[in-house]
């Protein structure tokens, strides 16, 4: 090798380490591109409306007023709606998987689950249209309003229409379960085995060896897996603009039609006609960034907290 | 830590056991793994539904001109989706040209600057890029690539989708690259090789079939993503190739045809939905196990 050199870097070696070098900047890079582009393009809407952007529930491209209420609130409730219905049993099925499920089984149910993440969300959304939307509407919504009679609570009132809140809410808690299982699965393997041992050693059923000596252990890991899950939830696009009726309005009844942040820019954006509505548009999407940047930051810290401990 | 634990459980026991029956304890047990058995039967039902309804939707409107015919206006039965499928294709091209080259050298930067600060922070900044909404991601696009130019475009597109899986190429290479010994790496380095031979010939080509594996993944990932092409590569009801003009792509074709009032484009899109989903699995079964002989349980 003629052009090494003993003290110092051979030309080929430098070249090298400035391209990967590069590479890895066009990371950062691109972040601070993605969120400078977006905060130029929004500047517009969140000078002018001020607070107002966050807070008013006016969303009215014609008259040019622009409050994003409803879709932050929508996306908060149907998000809130997914996680409340997709923990219990992502949690259900991880510990199903890395604790009860015989050998045999383990893989396959491992495999539909995972495979639960690679549906794309259009065909989510599509199943959406045709099945799970006619159903709420035909079964599902009139028997929780009249048989269960909870038609009088605020939450199961009006006129069941089929694309609302509760479909929004129902489609997430599907994507964001694999999310939640998988993650809920690694932390579990994680967990000593010796834990485990101390706990049945101690006279504990299975189940209180779990309660007791698992849980508690993996618990940060969990909430972590949670929080991911929640952040794939929040940023959801095409099932969600599918299912929830699209209309700018805050209600408490989940049968009730309603928007999100991603489905108000999926769905108004090319027909955005002047600037303003353009820069609303690009205000929402700025909102829903800086919102996903701390949930995911949040998350990322809770399951490398759980990875740290688990090496040292 | 582990005493932490262990006086957390004990106090929970103390507290707990000697209320209850060893019985009634055994049916509690019994009663909860019961309840994720029931989970898992939840959580599989859903797949099993929408695959099963796929299947038989999807194949009665499948016939060969779906690949080889282009859309037919409202009214018209028939058609196909041929420019749809030229343009999935096309996207997942230049997004793969684009995202490939940057996510690999990234992924290898990481993992040979495993304690760097530099590359704690990008390890950081590609997950926290990895989670970010894909409506976001094509709303950057378009202020970035289409707005300056007046016109929707496969490129805007592709690059769309090409930042979309340099996140996901750079933490699968990253993870292949620290799998090969370090002994490999020794051996070349002590033959006289310099660094960046060793890491191109030897190092990578040994990473390769995983690196592989982890970049079908992305391209499974982003074949079914809709949400960053919407204001980027728009869709076309014409064929193209063209670089610099709108390009249909077979999520944005399923999309619209869903969302419209008329049945014979409800049919298309049950059919495109069951090709798209057919291609996402083929590539990721692909994937799972094109590469397992080599790397056994490492891709778990």
């Amino acid at each position: 090798m003629p052009s090494t050199s003993l003290h110092g870097a051979s030309a080929g070696d430098r070249i090298y380490r400035f391209a990967t070098t590069a590479f890895a900047l066009s990371i950062p890079l691109l972040l601070v591109l993605l969120g400078v582009e977006v905060a130029v393009a929004a500047w517009p809407a969140l000078k002018a409306f001020k607070f107002s952007f966050l807070t008013s529930s006016d969303w009215d491209a014609v008259n040019g007023v622009f409050g994003a209420a409803p879709a932050i609130y929508g996306t908060i409730v149907s998000s809130a709606l997914a996680l409340v219905i997709a923990t219990p049993l992502a949690i259900g099925v991880a510990i199903f998987l890395s604790e009860f499920a015989p050998a045999w089984l383990r893989q396959p149910v491992a495999f539909f689950v995972d495979l639960l993440a690679a549906i794309p969300s259009v065909v989510y959304g599509l199943w959406g249209i045709f099945v799970l939307v006619p159903l709420l509407r035909e079964h599902v919504m009139p028997f929780l309003a009249d048989r269960l009679h909870l038609g009088n609570t605020p939450f199961f009132s009006g006129p069941a229409y089929g694309p609302s809140m509760l479909a929004a809410g129902l489609i997430l808690a599907i994507m964001v379960l694999p999310y939640i299982s998988s993650v809920t699965r690694e932390v579990l393997m994680a967990v000593p085995r010796a834990q485990r041992e101390a706990a049945l050693a101690l006279g504990a059923t299975r189940w209180e060896m779990i309660r007791g000596a698992v849980l508690p252990y993996a618990s940060s890991g969990i909430m972590g897996g949670v929080i991911l899950g929640l952040g794939r939830a929040l940023g959801e696009t095409m099932a969600v603009t599918m299912v929830i009726g699209n209309r700018h309005e805050i209600s408490a009844s989940l049968f009730a039609p309603g928007y999100t942040m991603a489905s108000l820019i999926a769905n108004e954006f090319s027909e955005a006609t002047n600037d303003m509505h353009l820069s609303a548009l690009m205000g929402v999407g700025a909102v829903l960034l800086a919102i996903t940047l701390v949930v995911n930051i949040i998350a990322r810290w809770l399951v490398w907290r759980v990875q740290r401990q688990a090496r040292a | 830590m582990n005493t932490r634990m262990s006086a957390r459980m004990s106090t929970r026991m103390s507290t707990r056991a000697p209320r209850r029956s060893v019985r009634a304890r055994r049916a509690r047990s019994a009663v909860m793994i019961t309840l994720t058995v029931v989970a898992a039967l939840l959580a599989t039902l859903p797949l099993i539904f929408i695959l099963a309804l796929l299947l038989t939707q999807g194949a009665s409107s499948l016939n060969w001109a779906f690949f080889t015919a282009m859309p037919r206006p409202v009214g018209e039965s028939g058609g196909g989706m041929a420019n749809a499928l030229a343009g999935t294709v096309m996207l997942i091209t230049i997004a793969s040209a684009l995202g490939l080259p940057v996510g690999i050298g990234a992924g290898m930067y990481l993992a040979e600057h495993r304690g760097g600060r530099l590359a704690s922070v990008v390890r950081f900044l590609s997950d926290v890029l990895n989670g970010l909404p894909s409506i976001v991601v094509g709303i950057f696009a378009w202020q970035f690539l289409v707005r300056p130019v007046h016109r929707f475009s496969a490129l805007a597109g592709g690059i769309a989708l090409a930042v979309m899986m340099i996140p996901l190429v750079t933490r699968t290479t990253e993870e292949m690259i620290r799998l090969v010994p370090d002994a490999l790496r020794e051996a070349a380095l002590a033959l006289g090789y310099p660094r960046w031979r060793t890491s191109l010939t030897v190092v990578l080509r040994t990473a390769l079939p995983g690196i592989v594996t982890g970049a079908l993944v992305a391209v499974a990932r982003i074949a079914g993503e809709t949400a960053p092409l919407l204001f980027t590569a728009f869709g076309n009801q014409f064929w193209s190739t063209s670089l610099t003009q709108p390009i249909s792509a077979l999520p944005l074709q399923i999309f619209s045809y869903a969302i419209s009032p008329y049945d014979e484009w409800h049919a298309l899109a049950w059919a495109g939905a069951l090709v798209l989903l057919a291609l996402v699995l083929v590539i990721s079964l692909v994937a799972k196990f094109a590469t397992r002989s080599r790397f056994g349980s490492a891709n778990d």
